[in-house]
């Protein structure tokens, strides 16, 4: 929680900068965020690719229970239907787009501004930080009327760090692994989705 | 713009090669360069009158979106876990 408000305190650091021209506009339009990019996605990876545990800690998973980042991604796109339904002002490609960030608000925003320009960009950061900090408020809402699974389905890319904890304490502790498992998965997907959504 | 993902394999094979040293460090790294990005996009964002005079609205817009997909989400979470529970039930009934 504390390092989602440091990342927004520097969103907006970035806004004020912006607006009062301390920082002039031309000088962003080299390559510096491409780059920057670049070397995010490589510190991701050597993340999962140099701790060992990762992979294996989720074979002794219950088989059906694997199927829940698929149930979240399907879930989430069935929805986006109505979505992109009812913002007829957003074609369905920037509705998908926005709405495969899961929650994982740096990444999805990054690469929208990227492939389709900053209006998006921020839009897909505040939907991501909205999907964060609403499945935390309604976490124990979901596990009463959804059953356990729901919270760490709601949760989507931050059931392994954010939202482990409210998993812990609403759906149980026997559910921790399947959240970190779901988190993951849905994580490590993120980036080929929004790619895909951006480039079709 | 497929070489960012690239990157991620790059990173995750340099990763994968190098796991006797522990690179303790890298989500702190990870996390100065996600500063970068997001300062970077607020002051484009602080830069284009258009975005900030529809801010308000773009999180109205934020809201519903994500609302929407974690009833989504949700919905398809429960039917998974009522199918899990009727097998789980089948296979108890089977064990009898």
């Amino acid at each position: 929680m504390k390092g989602s408000l440091v990342i927004i305190g520097f969103f907006i650091l970035g806004i004020i900068c912006g607006v009062t021209d301390i920082i002039p506009a031309e000088v962003l339009e080299g390559n510096i965020s491409l780059y920057t990019l670049c070397a995010l996605m490589f510190c991701v990876g050597v993340s999962i690719g140099n701790d060992p545990d990762s992979i294996s800690s989720f074979r002794q998973l219950p088989r059906r229970l694997t199927l829940l980042p698929i149930a979240t991604i399907l879930g989430t796109w069935a929805a986006l239907v109505v979505v992109n339904l009812l913002l007829d002002f957003r074609t369905t490609q920037q509705c998908y787009a926005v709405g495969s960030g899961f929650g994982y608000y740096s990444l999805s925003s990054i690469f929208i501004t990227e492939y389709m320009g900053a209006e998006l960009g921020t839009l897909a950061l505040l939907t991501n930080i909205a999907r964060e900090l609403l499945t935390l408020l309604a976490a124990p809402l979901l596990v009463k009327y959804f059953g356990p699974l729901s919270l760490i389905s709601a949760g989507g890319a931050t059931t392994m760090d954010t939202v482990l904890p409210s998993v812990i304490r609403y759906s149980g502790k026997q559910y921790a692994i399947l959240s970190i498992y779901q988190g993951f998965v849905v994580d490590f997907s993120v980036p080929f989705m929004v790619t895909f959504f951006c480039t079709i | 713009m497929f070489i960012v993902i690239a990157m991620m394999f790059g990173g995750i094979a340099f990763g994968y090669l190098m796991r006797r040293h522990r690179f303790t460090h890298i989500g702190r790294v990870t996390i100065f360069f996600i500063w970068i990005l997001l300062f970077v996009l607020g002051v484009e964002v602080g830069g284009n009158p258009n975005i900030i005079k529809s801010l308000h609205t773009l999180g109205v817009e934020a809201i519903f979106i994500a609302g929407m997909s974690i009833l989504g989400s949700a919905i398809a979470a429960m039917l998974l876990w009522k199918n899990v529970k009727k097998n789980e039930e089948k296979s108890k009934d089977n064990e009898r």
